[in-house]
């Protein structure tokens, strides 16, 4: 507890205010230890932009729902019109929903490049664990988020969507049925499921999400930024004790953060006023045609945001299985001959091993298929115990490190693409291929991210000024 | 490695084809010429929307009194375009009862307030493209229950409601060779009886019609595109300022 600060009955009026708050909440101390006092890295660069623009988008998604929801009608015969009365009658409601619509693609462009920025530098990476880990919560809560909140227009695709999705969790042995039943509240995507959809999308998700942000940040303030060349400004301080390569967040990040927001705020709304419907990406044309139970589209996609996931659940055939099957076997022949395990372990490893493809391939591969798609936001939460590497930031990693890294984005690009449109028998086939690579990526990583020749790590971080 | 080049090949081409072969059933579409800022020629869409349209469709989420963004007063609407309801306020409800539709079509008739929006296509062209050229590719075919078909929508449940404007027509097709098979190559239509409007004007009905139902859509484009200019001059303004502000505090970072 601080003591109790008095403060001359001259000092100005402003002063006196701050003296008076200060002795009862910690406004100035929270604003030196988060703003003025905190001190981050000076050579971040344009990746570092994408942590606060995606606050941005959180809140303009929180303001834009607020009022979306004054006119919102979460019934399954007013909904689709409600949508149509917000857009025509209701004063600046179609700025409104435009906003909301187009903030949930560009929440997601933020977060994948924000994700992107911590992959390709290794922010990861010891003692910034639980930033990251906080983080894919986060990720996984706004894939919640989105896929509640695309129900709402109960337009065909929002309808279908969902369908389709809630009869994923179906494929789930044993409970998969009840489960569905669960989530729909009926035994099709109906009215109550718009209901619940609704109280998750507006209430109990942003609260998770809000919370998990918080945490993020907290988490993010006590250990400081990471940087592009991965070191550690904490190690090299000032007489006193401020970071030799450090600068205060204010006002220098906050002038910097206000020129991204800018920029942003010029794409987002050149979106939001010449293309709403981004070329039928952000909206999709489907969805202007109310939900019809008793008419299914020829074709059912996600919305863009979800469709590498997607692409990974249809990858998943009764082939690809065996070709599964053969990773497992091949996996666990390598553990026991490579392994250095002890006998005991070995045979642990083998039977493991045995009993899981026995399990493979008897279940359903449409279970597989989901086991798949979780897997591979779930497999992000691993990362910084996958990564062996013993250089945090690509910059000093072996050179090929850069290329496997291109394939990479370029290989969930590609799934992404294959998302969205019909299923055909090549596209099935460099889906598999795509699925394989992007698990490969991450489940090979302990070993490949220790092989090559490592460049020197600078002592103090590379900046020259502007 | 020729399986890899095979799969690389083949993804490469669906990419480029996956766009044509989409269109599934229809003709391609034709370009619709683009009124939705011609006072007179929405007017006339609204006119034509009115008489023909509303018969069966409704548009349920379109006020009457909206009307006033192109250029009509409530009077003038009051007199010339209210024929199910006395209420400017009222939506554009159909004057069929939808039992009757159901017998009579097969099918309730779609709503159309955001039709256009809705029949976009990508790869194809715009909602109205598309209604641009399905409704002037109607043509008399004796196997229909309607005695109509359609080349934008095959086997289609409503018949020519325009036909008066514009006459029987008949496709006239050519053989042609495609793949090493004979196939029936659409290539332009015969005047059968003549209609009350030139071929030209009737196209030009039609680009007004469809002009209405793409701003009937969304009545607020017209808003939205004004408003976002400036937003994006103010934004403009704002980054200018933006970046010679942080260039300022970051002069003294060495």
């Amino acid at each position: 507890m601080a003591d109790f600060k008095e403060i001359s009955p001259d000092a100005p009026a402003g002063a006196k205010l701050m003296n008076w708050v200060d002795n009862r909440f910690p406004a100035t101390k929270m604003f030196k230890e988060h703003l003025s006092e905190y001190y981050a890295p000076k050579n971040l660069n344009i990746w570092y932009m994408f942590g606060s623009l995606s606050l941005l988008v959180l809140v303009i998604q929180i303001v834009t729902g607020i009022f979306l929801t004054m006119n919102y009608k979460p019934d399954a015969a007013l909904a689709f019109g409600s949508v149509e009365y917000i857009m025509r009658d209701v004063p600046w409601g179609w700025l409104i929903r435009y906003m909301h619509s187009t903030g949930a693609s560009a929440f997601f462009i933020v977060v994948y490049l924000h994700m992107f920025r911590g992959l390709i530098y290794g922010s990861y990476r010891k003692p910034r664990e639980l930033i990251w880990v906080f983080g894919c919560a986060i990720f996984l809560a706004l894939m919640a988020e989105a896929f509640m909140g695309y129900l709402l227009p109960w337009g065909q695709m929002s309808y279908w969507g969902a369908q389709v999705i809630v009869n994923l969790f179906a494929a789930i042995p044993f409970v998969g049925p009840d489960l569905a039943l669960l989530i729909r509240g009926d035994y099709v995507v109906g009215d109550a499921t718009l209901n619940r959809f609704f109280a998750f999308h507006v209430i109990a998700v942003p609260l998770v999400l809000l919370g998990l942000v918080v945490a993020h940040i907290i988490a993010l303030h006590e250990v400081g930024s990471n940087n592009p060349d991965g070191v550690e400004i904490k190690a090299k301080k000032d007489a006193d004790g401020k970071p030799l390569d450090g600068i205060a967040f204010h006002p220098f990040y906050t002038v910097h953060d206000i020129f991204g927001v800018s920029v942003f705020l010029l794409v987002f709304s050149a979106v939001v006023f010449f293309a709403p419907e981004a070329g039928g990406y952000f909206l999709e044309y489907n969805n202007f045609i109310p939900a019809d139970p008793l008419k299914t589209p020829s074709h059912i996609a996600p919305v863009w945001y979800f469709t590498p996931f997607y692409s990974m659940l249809r990858a998943i055939t009764t082939e690809m299985m065996y070709v599964l099957v053969l990773c497992v076997a091949v996996a666990a022949v390598l553990a026991v001959l490579k392994g250095g395990l002890n006998g005991l372990f070995k045979g642990v490893v083998a039977v493991g091993a045995v009993v899981l493809c026995l399990v493979m391939l008897n279940i359903d591969a449409k279970f597989w298929g989901v086991v798949v798609m979780g897997g591979a936001v779930i497999i992000l939460f691993f990362l910084p115990w996958l990564d062996n590497s013993p250089v945090k930031s690509i910059r000093y990693r072996p050179s090929w490190n850069k290329w496997l890294y291109a394939v990479f984005v370029l290989n969930f690009l590609v799934l992404g693409y294959l998302g969205i449109k019909p299923p055909s028998p090549i596209n099935e086939r460099v889906s598999q291929i795509g699925t394989l690579f992007y698990f490969g990526f991450f489940l090979l990583m302990p070993w490949w991210s220790r092989l090559g020749s490592f460049k020197p790590v600078p002592d103090r971080v590379t900046f020259s000024a502007h | 490695m020729k399986q890899i080049k095979k799969l690389v090949l083949g993804f490469l081409a669906s990419v480029f084809i996956s766009g044509v072969q989409a269109a599934g059933g229809g003709i391609a579409w034709d370009r619709a010429p683009d009124r939705t800022n011609d006072f007179a020629a929405l007017q006339n869409g609204a006119k034509l929307f009115v008489n023909y349209c509303l018969n069966c469709h409704s548009a349920a989420f379109m006020r009457y009194n909206r009307l006033t963004d192109i250029g009509l007063t409530e009077k003038q609407i009051k007199d010339n375009l209210l024929f199910t309801t006395d209420k400017v306020g009222d939506t554009m409800k159909a004057a069929i009862d939808p039992k009757q539709a159901k017998a009579w079509f097969g099918g309730n008739p779609p709503d159309l307030t955001v039709i256009a929006r809705s029949r976009s296509a990508a790869g194809q062209g715009s909602g109205a493209d598309y209604l641009y050229t399905y409704l002037r590719t109607y043509y008399r075919d004796d196997t229909k229950a309607t005695g109509w078909n359609n080349l934008a929508f095959p086997n289609v449940g409503m018949p020519h409601v325009l036909w008066e404007l514009q006459g029987e027509r008949q496709p006239v097709f050519q053989k042609a060779m495609s793949h090493g098979q004979e196939v029936q190559v659409f290539s332009g239509w015969k005047q059968v009886t003549p209609g009350t409007l030139s071929a030209r004007d009737y196209d030009s009905a039609m680009a007004d019609l469809v002009s209405y139902l793409q701003w009937m859509a969304e009545p607020a484009q017209n808003t939205r595109v004004r408003v976002g200019a400036w937003v994006l001059l103010f934004l403009g303004l704002f980054v200018l300022v933006a970046w010679r502000l942080n260039a300022a505090y970051w002069k003294e970072i060495k």
